[in-house]
């Protein structure tokens, strides 16, 4: 059973340890194995120490031996390099943190250590979570599996791509414009960018505290769910968490087996010039899918879809330039010496970001100076405000809706789009749900004829994430995309 | 300086009185080791968020309420950003656009007549770090980063020091009354910045502002504004112009040194704090923290004049201190003569406070024990002296008044017989200083009154010693 | 861009400072460069009439999510120091501060 142990998915994962068809150590092994194997192509991992892994996992089956039956004792999950782990490194891809041990659990992982999980691996990111590539990381780029040659997508994309090379059942993921969604579309895994609100940022390296939500990116819908409802729920250490309760998402996901009686909305704004003609020929192939599966097709629109990118780059940039602000080398991560203050931070934050992160923080810093703040920061807001009312529209004249993820394939990392062009087409699809602060799931939906994923966007409304899950559970239901694995990575 | 007219306006950041900081549950206490009381929030690790502390809130309203604001029903956080040694996110969160209280104002009484200093707005905010320069590094303790602060700023309301003492005074005063701040000024509870301006006499416009920065003590804010005040004069005078800049106050020179420029302020690039959703209060919330209110002192003052027939001086006194004020109005409630219980506060207790250097709170003497000694007292059972002896034992170790008297022997001869006896030996032993009374040396008689005393161990009526020896001395 | 800014180019050196970055001179001409372009693109945002909308400045729907007063263990002083570059005397140094 051992050579096939890393194929299986979180909740087979999660029944295989409590049937007792397999230990903790088993898995973690065969994990671990795995990543030996497959690392040297991928570089998805940032942090994976096989004792200490071990370890955590000989304690799970000692608990289990006496008697624990945590749901999850055992399981084991890769976490991106933004969360903290109590003990473990959390670099954020950055030079800056390069050194950082994180003393303390993020939400998110004391919900998760609680039910038992052993947290196997820290995966790539782009620096700060700033990015479409996870080029940008200090670890270098990560390989999309289905294509060394490309990018997995970013910011998420260690996570992407370790669960699609199946080096953990499922992993954690952090998205702010897109960062979830875009690189389990490159990587063909789910990806599910939860309501802002839904899932506790405490313990999440901040990228822009109005965007960031963290969220699961598994092998099908069911396993997202799982993760979800696992992370899911108010939290008093982040007051922007909503008291709302999360409900059964997992069990009405693994219900879902059509879409009669909704309502799916089609915004004509996806459809542009720059989508890739194959990538809209797979989303119209999965949408009329939807309808074979029972759901209304009606068409919408978002009229403010290309402000959504401008309006991101001034209000994520200039939240960024605030979050980054601590990086200057007093309590924690690099410090370059001098002589005198001022000094040590310039030389400091000049050598422990990258270009990519310090473009940033000077255009978020530059837009909320007293000159530029009307003109840009506050007009920003503004347009965010016409963003949010579209999307609202568009929900009272359908249930969610449905789309493509990204506009293009993964592109080679040799010809990755330039900083300017990634600003401006990135996150095109993704970047209005952020603004929003509404839930979207991207789900395998086919593959390029060069054999490249391609993922179907499903948005639905604030607190809706039961509804977009179910949507893409059933449509998994029907399809088996999300099955296919990338071969020759060994 | 007649010539000329200062407008002086404060922005008070007052450390609120609360067991938890601003934004964490870390306790909130300056005592103790360097950085032992942080947490991820108050170092600023990365991925920690802020909490808001509601007592916080509470206080700051409450300050509103006293001094007449408006209460914001909706109130947001911003953030300040700046880089410095003392900060942990590198970024403040304070309130820029949306503050908890707007308006108000502070009545102070100038050359006896009041005047109202008009507060402009109360927001809350976190303190800073605390940094310790060294002559090549600077060390930093974060126990004190993310206390709570509020930060009051006035209109250009006050005119000159005294005005200015006089509404620091009045205001610390309405603090500690309501429990806001414990408004201790060496532990820096309280810290100003003052902005002055002064124009020619009869102009309306108001001259150009400096700022004073970070001021914590009254005697340095009086010291300062007397330098600055006169500085700015003496530049306009030989026709200079004033530069719109931050000053610092240097306490050994004695003078104030320019610190920045109006050009090279700083931009703060405020923006809402997305960590923190937004303050929503409802009327009943705040009916509730006003019901809370104590009465103002100001007002118990008036009270207490109108109520208990006292002074204006002893009113002033007593309620200067709310503690104090509490004491003697529990004692006074009780008393047949509330001015006698005045009396004994203002004398004996205050004395015996200040000589302990205690508060009331360490008194062991309650209320209702004053109240029986000056009973005893009135009712001529113990004469002065023996209430003073007794007032110390109360002061130091509590008890029943009568039954210390009881215990000590202390209760005052009045038997007539024996005060004759004492007396007709008083002046058998000082047969010269009898003779100097009767020749019409009346203080004499005083001297005879003490060896009376001394010989009823001082338990004589000293009236009825003075009336005994009179009538023998006539004879 | 409309000619006046093209006239007013943006000062990165200021913008630097104040974002704590330094910058060689070729960096400084880069990103001198880039803020310029990405100003320009975020001046699409003036093609959207915003006249009379509200600036989105709050997205959580939690409201005075606040806490009681009641400590709470924190971090104990060495889990608190353990990533500090330098320390003295149980303290975070800086380098000397010059006013």
């Amino acid at each position: 059973m051992n050579t096939s142990l890393h194929e299986l998915g979180l909740l087979a994962t999660a029944a295989a340890l409590a049937k007792k068809e397999v230990s903790a150590v088993e898995l973690a092994t065969a994990l671990l194995d795995r990543a030996a194997q497959v690392e040297p192509k991928l570089n998805s991992l940032t942090w994976q120490e096989r004792d200490v892994v071990l370890a955590a996992a000989r304690e799970a089956d000692t608990a289990r031996a006496k008697g624990d039956t945590r749901p999850w004792l055992g399981v084991p999950l890769a976490v991106k390099d933004v969360l903290s782990v109590n003990g473990q490194p959390c670099t954020a891809g950055s030079k800056m943190l390069r050194n950082y041990v994180a003393p303390y659990d993020a939400t998110v992982i004391a919900r998760l250590r609680a039910a038992g999980c052993v947290f196997v691996a820290r995966t790539n990111t782009d620096e700060f979570a700033m990015g479409g590539s996870t080029a940008t990381s200090c670890f270098g780029p990560t390989r999309n599996p289905w294509s060394p040659a490309r990018v997995p997508g970013g910011s998420s994309g260690g996570s992407a791509a370790a669960v699609a090379a199946r080096l953990a059942p499922a992993a954690l993921g952090t998205d702010t414009s897109g960062s979830i969604r875009q690189p389990a579309a490159f990587c063909g895994v789910t990806g599910f960018k939860p309501t802002y609100g839904r899932v506790s940022r405490q313990g999440c390296v901040a990228n822009a505290s109005s965007l960031d939500q963290i969220g699961p990116l598994a092998r099908s819908v069911e396993d997202a769910a799982a993760l979800y409802q696992a992370i899911a729920g108010v939290d008093p250490l982040d007051s922007t968490t909503s008291p709302r309760p999360v409900g059964g998402v997992l069990a009405a996901a693994q219900q879902a087996r059509d879409l009669k009686g909704l309502k799916l909305g089609v915004p004509r704004e996806y459809f542009i010039a720059e989508l890739a003609p194959e990538l809209a020929q797979l989303t119209r192939a999965a949408i009329d899918q939807c309808a074979a599966l029972g759901a209304e097709i009606v068409e919408v629109s978002l009229p403010h879809v290309s402000a959504s990118l401008p309006c991101y780059a001034v209000l994520g940039s200039a939240e960024a330039s605030a979050s980054l602000a601590r990086y200057d080398g007093m309590r924690y991560g690099l410090r370059v010496d001098a002589p005198e203050l001022m000094e040590m931070y310039d030389r400091t934050r000049a050598a422990g970001f990258g270009d990519e992160v310090k473009r940033r923080l000077l255009f978020g810093t530059l837009v909320l100076t007293s000159r530029y703040h009307a003109d840009f920061y506050l007009r920003a807001q503004k347009v965010r405000t016409l963003i949010r009312q579209d999307f609202l529209q568009a929900f009272t004249a359908c249930d969610a809706l449905l789309g493509p993820v990204t506009l293009t394939p993964p592109p080679r990392l040799d010809a990755a789009p330039d900083s300017a062009s990634a600003r401006q087409w990135g996150d095109y699809c993704t970047a209005g749900v952020n603004l929003a602060g509404i839930c979207a799931l991207s789900v395998p939906c086919g593959f390029t004829a060069d054999g490249l994923p391609a993922g179907l966007h499903v948005v639905g409304p604030a607190f809706q994430d039961e509804l977009v899950l179910r949507i893409g559970a059933a449509y998994q239901h029907a399809t088996d995309w999300h099955q296919r694995a990338p071969t020759g990575l060994e | 300086m007649s010539d000329y007219i200062a407008s002086i306006g404060l922005e008070v950041h007052v450390q609120l009185k609360t067991r938890t900081k601003m934004f964490c549950a870390c306790p909130a206490h300056e005592e103790g080791e360097p950085n032992t009381a942080v947490c991820p929030g108050c170092i600023g690790l990365p991925g920690a968020l802020p909490v808001i502390n509601r007592e916080a809130i509470r206080k700051t309203v409450k300050v509103g309420l006293m001094i007449g604001s408006r209460i914001s029903l909706y109130s947001t956080f911003d953030r300040k950003n700046y880089f410095y040694a003392d900060m942990a996110k590198n970024y403040q969160i304070t309130q820029n656009d949306f503050p908890l209280c707007i308006g108000g104002g502070v009545t102070i009484q100038v050359d006896g007549q009041p005047k109202t200093i008009r507060v402009h707005h109360i927001h809350q905010e976190e303190d800073v770090a605390k940094s310790t320069h060294l002559d090549n590094s600077t060390e930093v303790d974060f126990n004190r980063c993310s206390m709570p602060l509020m930060e009051l700023v006035t209109e250009p309301d006050m005119a000159n020091a005294d005005e200015v003492m006089a509404f620091l005074t009045t205001l610390k005063q309405m603090l500690i009354y309501a429990d806001i701040s414990d408004c201790n000024l060496e532990l820096g509870h309280m810290r100003c910045d003052v902005n002055s301006s002064v124009r020619p006499a009869g102009a309306t416009k108001l001259g150009v502002k400096t700022e004073l920065k970070n001021m914590n003590t009254f005697k340095g804010i009086q010291r300062a504004l007397h330098y600055e005040l006169q500085r700015q004069i003496e530049v306009l005078r030989g026709g200079g112009t004033i530069a719109q800049e931050t000053r610092r106050w240097d306490d050994v020179a004695g003078v104030t040194l320019p610190m920045r420029t109006k050009e090279s302020a700083p931009d703060y690039r405020y923006f809402p704090e997305a960590d923190l959703p937004p303050i929503v209060l409802d009327e009943a919330t705040i009916a509730a923290w006003r019901a809370e209110l104590p009465e103002m002192p100001a007002a118990r003052r008036a009270r207490f004049v109108q109520e208990y027939g006292l002074p204006e001086y002893d009113a002033g006194v007593l309620t200067a201190d709310k503690a104090i004020a509490d004491y003697f109005e529990a004692a006074a409630k009780q008393a047949a003569n509330p001015k006698a219980v005045s009396n004994w506060v203002m004398g004996e207790l205050l004395r015996a406070l200040g000589e302990q250097g205690q508060d009331i709170t360490a008194a062991k003497i309650t209320p209702a024990a004053l109240v029986a000694l000056i009973g005893l007292v009135e009712a001529k059972t113990i004469n002065m002296p023996a209430a003073k002896e007794v007032f110390q034992i109360l002061f130091e170790n509590g008890g029943d008044p009568a039954a210390i008297v009881q215990a000590k022997g202390l209760a005052q001869v009045s038997d007539t017989g024996a005060i004759e006896g004492f007396a007709a030996q008083a002046i058998a032993a000082n047969e010269k200083v009898a003779a100097e009374y009767r020749a019409g040396k009346e203080p004499a008689l005083m001297f005879l009154v003490g060896q009376v005393m001394k010989l009823s161990r001082g338990k004589a009526n000293p009236q009825l010693a003075a009336e005994a020896l009179r009538r023998q001395l006539k004879g | 861009m409309n000619p006046a800014e093209k006239s007013d180019p943006v000062d990165v050196r200021y913008v630097a400072g104040l974002a704590r970055l330094a910058l060689t001179d070729a960096e400084a001409a880069a990103y001198q460069h880039d803020l310029a372009q990405m100003l320009a693109f975020a001046a699409q945002l003036r093609q959207v009439d915003v006249a009379n909308v509200p600036p989105l400045q709050v997205l959580t729907e939690a409201q005075s999510a606040w806490r009681e007063d009641v400590p709470a263990p924190g971090l104990s002083r060495e889990a608190a120091l353990q990533n500090a570059p330098l320390v003295r005397h149980g303290q975070f140094v800086a380098p000397k501060v010059v006013e």
